[in-house]
């Protein structure tokens, strides 16, 4: 019976298939746009997640200038106290819970090799700085405590700087000037791509931290201070201490303000993987109400439906069938034709996000549970939007129905 | 060949409208039908053939006096049971044929044992016989657009004794066909009533049509006006 019902539904739409696909429009299309929608919403979310983790996870940088707020942008504080060697030493010395701690200057330089030239973030840091962060090494070695002390002209490379100046060649032992001065290649590291904001993370040049100071940046200020966190210490907790240390080290009066600011990567994270997850929803919900008009489309084609067949129902209700099998005759056909568009939104919405996460470069993340939801929604939607129509073929009067043109 | 009654009514009316503009398309009729009896209902149009017809058939309900369909007083049972009724005991033809369009002659006689829950396989193998019994044998396969009108008259009464039903309820069965095909259809309903003893209801203008019954009952304005055995068989 319900095989018999489903086949026969199949076979109407058949009969009227352009009718059946105008009416599917709707439903297509908002199913279409949820899957898109929300496969290309967690692609995001996973692509954001994993280019934080690239910045480095259980993370705090400390920078100085007072922290953004409704205090005003940090760093552009006019009475901003650089950090330097003594709050770098105060940290060391006091912190626990600490896995590394390492400082970093930084600046955007011209680097040449021979006729080549490039700009690059040049980070003037010291070896604990590759620990900071997670960064490895995929041939040479980092600098020396010896060579971090005495400044010595010596450099990590990223690798879009050595293809820029050696393609596919070993770089080690080489000279580059970077600035008005000159080091020498000592190790490269492990390639890491771009981030979430269209930053090369390869087009970077290391070196000791005095070299930068002297020879750069003509001082001995420190940008910012990488404090990571150890495995047992969440960086909520080693945020506060690292404040505590701080604000000693700078006598700093409990009556005023940090004169620096602590950012948590974590934090960060989370903040982003949540703004795009509401980002999603809205979207989500958006797509929703092109659902609900592919629903009314749904009713309304089956009252047309109902009306053109109201002469079919009538043969059917003298010859016997009860008003429960008219109902669940329409509803079938209500469920599949609904149905279908949804499979067909399916589709056609997977391969939309397909195509973005190639445009994109983001992960494609099509996620069964949201599949099947489409599924189960699509037909919920022919459910609910079928019943008035197929009721109201239900409760036809027989005689009525057998005389209708 | 007359058995028990099979149908009875008793006073019955079928009104239509309120007040002023009420009209009676029955209008006290009694009449009693027995099982195996073949019977014409003439009468001019408008007279409340096709409304006793529906009555009989448990399609309709009077609006006051009991109408008897094998002893049940169907006039007073709800919907789903008067389906139930039509399924189990009643096979309808109609003057329009009334097969599902773009639906083919087997699947058309299927329909009734579908809402008998009949398994597929059974219901084909009886809707074929069927289609054998009122001679549309090579025609199985064929949607009503590419038959005749006999041969779509033919499905017609194929779909309604494949449930094997005590009553045939007929209204102007003839009334599309020439006359060839109204006397090949009228042959076919007296095989029925003779063969398998099937008690038939039809409505007819024509004498002729009328004569192969066994007894005619003239209608008049909501009114038996005549009930008469047929002496001569056309
Ligand atoms: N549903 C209805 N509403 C109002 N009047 C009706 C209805 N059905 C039948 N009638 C009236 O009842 C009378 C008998 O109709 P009917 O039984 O169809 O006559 P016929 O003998 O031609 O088959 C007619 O006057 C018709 O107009
Ligand atoms: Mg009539």
């Amino acid at each position: 019976m319900i095989w018999e019902t489903i086949r026969l539904s199949l076979l109407s739409v058949r009969r009227n298939v352009l009718r059946s696909f105008l009416t599917l429009l709707g439903i297509v299309i908002g199913v279409a746009a949820v899957i898109a929608m929300l496969t290309i919403g967690s692609g995001t979310t996973e692509k954001v997640k994993a280019d934080i983790s690239k910045l480095g996870s259980n993370l705090l940088v400390v920078r100085s200038g007072r922290p953004a707020g409704p205090g005003g942008p940090g760093g552009l504080d006019q009475a901003t106290r650089p950090l330097g060697s003594k709050e770098l030493a105060a940290l060391i010395a006091h912190l626990s819970g600490a896995r590394a701690i390492s400082p970093a200057s930084q600046k955007q330089v011209r680097v040449i090799f021979g006729t080549e030239s490039l700009t690059s973030g040049v980070t003037g840091t010291d070896s604990a700085y590759l620990y900071a962060r997670d960064w490895k090494l995929v041939s040479g070695r980092p600098f020396s405590d010896s060579e971090t002390r005495s400044g010595t002209g010596v450099c990590l490379i990223g690798e879009t700087v050595r293809q820029q100046f050696f393609g596919a060649g070993d770089p080690e032992g080489e000279i580059i000037r970077v600035n008005r001065t000159s080091c020498k290649i000592i190790g490269l590291l492990e390639p890491k791509g771009y981030t979430g904001f269209g930053q090369d993370q390869d087009n970077v040049v290391l070196m000791p931290l005095a070299a930068y100071q002297r020879r750069i940046a003509g001082n001995r200020d420190i940008d910012s201070i990488y404090v990571a966190a150890d495995d047992r210490t969440p960086t909520n907790e080693l945020l506060p201490r690292v404040e505590d240390i701080l604000r000693d080290t700078r006598r700093i009066t409990p009556d005023r303000e940090d004169d620096f600011s602590i950012r948590d990567m974590t934090q960060i994270a989370d903040a982003m993987a949540s703004a795009t997850t509401t980002m999603t929803g809205m979207l989500g919900a958006v797509a929703g109400v092109s659902l609900l008009v592919g629903g009314i489309g749904i009713m309304n084609i089956m009252l047309v439906s109902v009306t053109e067949r109201t002469r079919e129902i009538g043969i059917r209700l003298a010859i016997g069938a009860h008003e429960k099998h008219i109902l669940i005759q329409f509803l079938v056909e209500a469920t599949v034709l609904s149905l279908l568009g949804g499979i067909v939104g399916i589709l056609i919405g997977l391969a939309l996000a397909g195509l973005a996460s190639l445009t994109l470069a983001i992960p494609f993340a099509p996620s069964p549970a949201v599949i099947l939801l489409a599924v189960g929604f699509s037909a919920l939607i022919g459910m609910v939007f079928g019943f008035f129509p197929a009721l109201r073929g239900a409760r036809l009067d027989p005689i009525d129905a057998l005389r209708h043109e | 060949m007359s058995g028990s009654v099979l149908i009875s009514f008793d006073k019955v009316w079928k009104s239509y409208g309120q007040g002023e503009a009420r009209i009676h398309a029955l209008a006290g009729v009694d009449l009693a039908i027995r099982r195996g009896e073949f019977v014409a209902i003439m009468g001019p149009s408008g007279s409340g053939k096709s409304t006793a017809m529906n009555i009989i058939g448990c399609l309709d309900t009077p609006t006051a006096g009991t109408y008897r369909f094998m002893g049940v007083d169907a006039g007073r049972l709800d919907r789903n049971r008067r389906a139930m009724l039509r399924n189990l005991y009643v096979g309808f033809v109609f003057q329009g044929y009334n097969l599902l369009p773009r639906t083919t002659a087997v699947e058309n006689v299927e329909l009734p044992l579908i809402y008998r829950g009949v398994a597929a396989r059974e219901r084909h193998d009886l809707a074929m016989k069927a289609l054998a019994e009122v001679g549309l044998v090579g025609r199985e396969h064929h949607t009503p657009a590419e038959l005749s009108g006999g041969q779509q008259q033919r499905v017609a009464v194929a779909r309604a004794i494949v449930t094997r039903p005590t009553l045939l309820v007929a209204d102007e069965p003839t009334g599309n066909l020439d006359t060839a095909r109204t006397h090949e259809i009228m042959e076919l309903l007296t095989r029925l009533n003779t063969g398998l003893g099937l008690t038939i209801a039809m409505v007819t203008h024509e004498a002729d049509v009328a004569g192969y019954a066994e007894r005619t009952i003239r209608f008049l304005d909501g009114h038996v006006a005549a009930d008469t055995i047929n002496l001569e068989m056309a």
